[in-house]
């Protein structure tokens, strides 16, 4: 039996189709025109505006008139390493590193049950509901915690209740952690902190360990590891450039926020609350972009660090 | 019946349904101590889900699993003297060979020194000497397949599990592969359960095959059993090809209605009318397609009741020229009778 059918031949050539087939003929070509908007988004926009920070904390303040003068210096580099900026400095880092330290433990077991045992149906629930909170506004829900937290809110009327009052107020003396109520603590900061951050955490460990075979936590057990071992050898190295990449979210989003410390802090300033007070209130554009590099310097030592680790190794 | 202590395997009526699905229904099987023991069934038939059960990867829904006399159906697969070598090898990508190769010893505390005599004895064995330094995302397919080998055997288990090894290596090196599997096992002594789709392969290398179909066991033998004297039309389709005859061709055959099948490489060609000699069975039909293999040609025949033979013939004296100029061509069937095998609808 012979082919009746002929080859359907394809439409004539317009200019589209002419288009087509010159940009695949030039691969290179077309991967610049779809790369050409985000490279002008990230190199054009993003890193002008850092480069533009970065000079702004090189010029000068003219002290008699607050005006901002032409004068490079680094005056504003030796005015963080006042006592009351490295304060401010060390209270916000020893928060982010606290905040980071904490989410890891709370994100891990959900992350482990999402990748590992949850059905499809499951897990899709499961994102949805932690990434629900990131739809409303996150000042509302930092104003939330305040409710919460506050003098008259629901853990005091719970300790209230239960007779723990006592409880509470102990630990409110607690130098550095408490204050005068729950929201006015460094306490309710972290709190705050873990809340808002918890679902970058969860998603970045899920997303990695989602890329561990399970064949691997068989071989392991296979060749005799308990499951503590199969986790410290096998698990944990793998999911580790998770467990960094979401300490980068937790730890980089506490280094610069101001809205939690502003709401429910007390009058102790953060880097972000400083960085806000010196540009607006102060005017002091300069000193505000110097310490807007210092996060960013922290980073940097912390991806460092992170490297040196082994933390990318697996990617 | 055997000598309970040349057992390495045993289960006794085991089940594992998954919901609504038997994965494995209510099977029995003895392996024996030493030998090359493969699991043959199409994917879905139930041989992997065995395999893991032997491993403890899984638990069975009921019945008992016995490693050389000892009950250890409940047992996690770190309290079983078996390894296994997986299908996608499972090698540990952050860390090198010789990590991986030492995993076991090094959870057993053995020496840092005794460790690194060990896993380079392996690798020598698997033929990969001197990639202690190598990490496995640097291997070919054929080298991790090895380092998964070296791995399962530096801690000399009383089994040896395989789960379809060989089956993402291209065909030359599965070849190689498969006689360097058999001659390792026959050194190390180790029985060796070997999970496969391919039926080439099972034939290839075991001492004794169990046929899996849908949950059950279709037949347990050797090589040569499983292929000459097929339990059943199952096994006769999924061990080489077979053509099924029966009804009314089946009667002017052999008398009798009852089905049988005929093995493609018993069938000689004749040209019609040819003298044929007793005990054989004749049938006329014409080449209805001609696929040439090299090295044998393998022939669709119609029958005159329309149904289709493929009968199988080396190229001995003919060309691919000549074969292929058979098409449309009346022929001749013949076979001896003795090749016939009844067969149960399975």
């Amino acid at each position: 039996m012979a082919a009746t059918t002929a080859y359907v031949p394809s439409p004539a050539p317009s200019f589209w189709r002419r288009a087509s087939t010159y940009f695949y003929r030039h691969p290179r070509l077309s991967l610049l025109m779809t790369l050409a908007l985000p490279m002008f988004w990230l190199v054009v926009i993003y890193l002008g505006s850092l480069l533009a920070l970065v000079a702004q904390s090189f010029y000068g303040v003219d002290s008699f008139t607050g005006q901002v003068t032409n004068q490079l210096t680094l005056d504003n580099y030796r005015l963080l390493l006042q006592p009351a900026n490295i304060d401010i400095i060390v209270r916000t880092v020893t928060m982010a590193a606290l905040v980071t330290v904490s989410a890891v433990p709370l994100a891990y077991p959900l992350a482990y049950y999402m990748a590992r045992y949850a059905s499809p149906r499951m897990k899709m629930i499961l994102y949805v509901l932690i990434l629900l909170p990131l739809w409303s506004s996150y000042l509302v829900r930092v104003y939330a915690w305040k409710l919460i937290l506050a003098q008259e809110g629901i853990v005091s009327w719970f300790a209230a209740q239960t007779g723990t009052s006592g409880l509470l107020d102990a630990f409110l003396q607690i130098p550095g952690v408490g204050g005068t109520s729950l929201a006015l603590s460094n306490f309710g900061i972290f709190i705050a902190f873990v809340y808002v951050w918890l679902p970058y955490m969860i998603i970045a460990i899920e997303a990695a360990l989602e890329r561990v075979p399970k064949s691997l936590l068989e071989a392991s057990g296979d060749l005799g590891a308990k499951p503590r071992t199969t986790f410290r050898q096998v698990i944990w190295p793998l999911a580790f450039p998770g467990v960094v990449a979401g300490s980068i979210f937790t730890f980089a989003l506490t280094l610069g926020d101001f809205v939690v410390p502003t709401v429910l802090g007390n009058s102790q300033y953060f880097i972000g609350q400083a960085v806000l007070t010196l540009q607006s209130t102060s005017g002091n554009m300069p000193l505000a972009a110097a310490l807007t590099v210092v996060p960013m310097l922290i980073m940097g030592v912390y991806l460092w660090f992170a490297k040196r680790l082994g933390a990318f190794d697996a990617l | 019946m055997t000598d309970p202590s040349a057992i390495a395997v045993r289960l006794k009526n085991i089940s594992r349904h998954f919901g609504e699905v038997r994965a494995l229904d209510e099977i029995s099987l003895d392996i024996l101590d030493g030998e090359f023991f493969s699991m043959l069934g199409p994917s879905g038939s139930g041989k992997t889900t065995c395999l893991r059960l032997i491993a403890g990867f899984d638990l069975p829904t009921s019945g008992s699993i016995e490693l050389h006399g000892q009950e250890v159906g409940n047992l996690p697969p770190y309290e079983r003297e078996v390894n296994t070598v997986f299908q996608d090898y499972a090698l540990f990508p952050h860390m090198t060979v010789a990590d991986n190769v030492g995993y076991g010893l090094m959870i057993r505390k053995v020496s840092k020194a005794e460790r690194n005599k060990r896993v380079s004895e392996m690798l020598d064995l698997v033929q990969l000497p001197g990639m202690e330094q190598r990490k496995p995302m640097q291997l070919s397919g054929g080298q991790r397949q090895r380092v998964a080998l070296a791995r399962a055997l530096i801690l000399h288990p009383r089994v040896l599990l395989l789960d379809e090894p060989l089956g993402a290596l291209d065909l030359k090196l599965r070849q190689q592969m498969q006689i360097e599997l058999k001659t390792i096992q026959q050194r190390v002594g180790i029985t060796f359960i070997y999970v496969t789709h391919d039926q080439e392969e099972a034939l290839t290398m075991s001492d004794r095959i169990a046929v899996f179909n849908t949950g059950k066991i279709e037949q347990v033998g050797t090589p040569a059993e499983v292929y000459e004297y097929p339990a059943s039309e199952f096994v006769a389709g999924f061990v080489g090809v077979s053509n099924l005859i029966g009804g009314e061709t089946a009667r002017k055959l052999t008398g009798t209605s009852d089905e049988f099948t005929i093995r493609p490489e018993k069938i000689r060609l004749q040209e019609p009318g040819q003298p044929i000699g007793a005990e054989v069975c004749s049938i006329g039909g014409s080449i209805r397609d001609v696929i040439y293999l090299g090295m044998y040609t393998r022939y669709l025949v119609e029958l005159d009741d329309e149904s289709d033979l493929t009968v199988v013939q080396q190229n001995l004296h003919t060309t691919s020229m000549d074969v292929l100029a058979a098409r449309g061509r009346p022929v001749q069937l013949v076979w001896e009778r003795e090749h016939n095998r009844l067969v149960q609808r399975g």
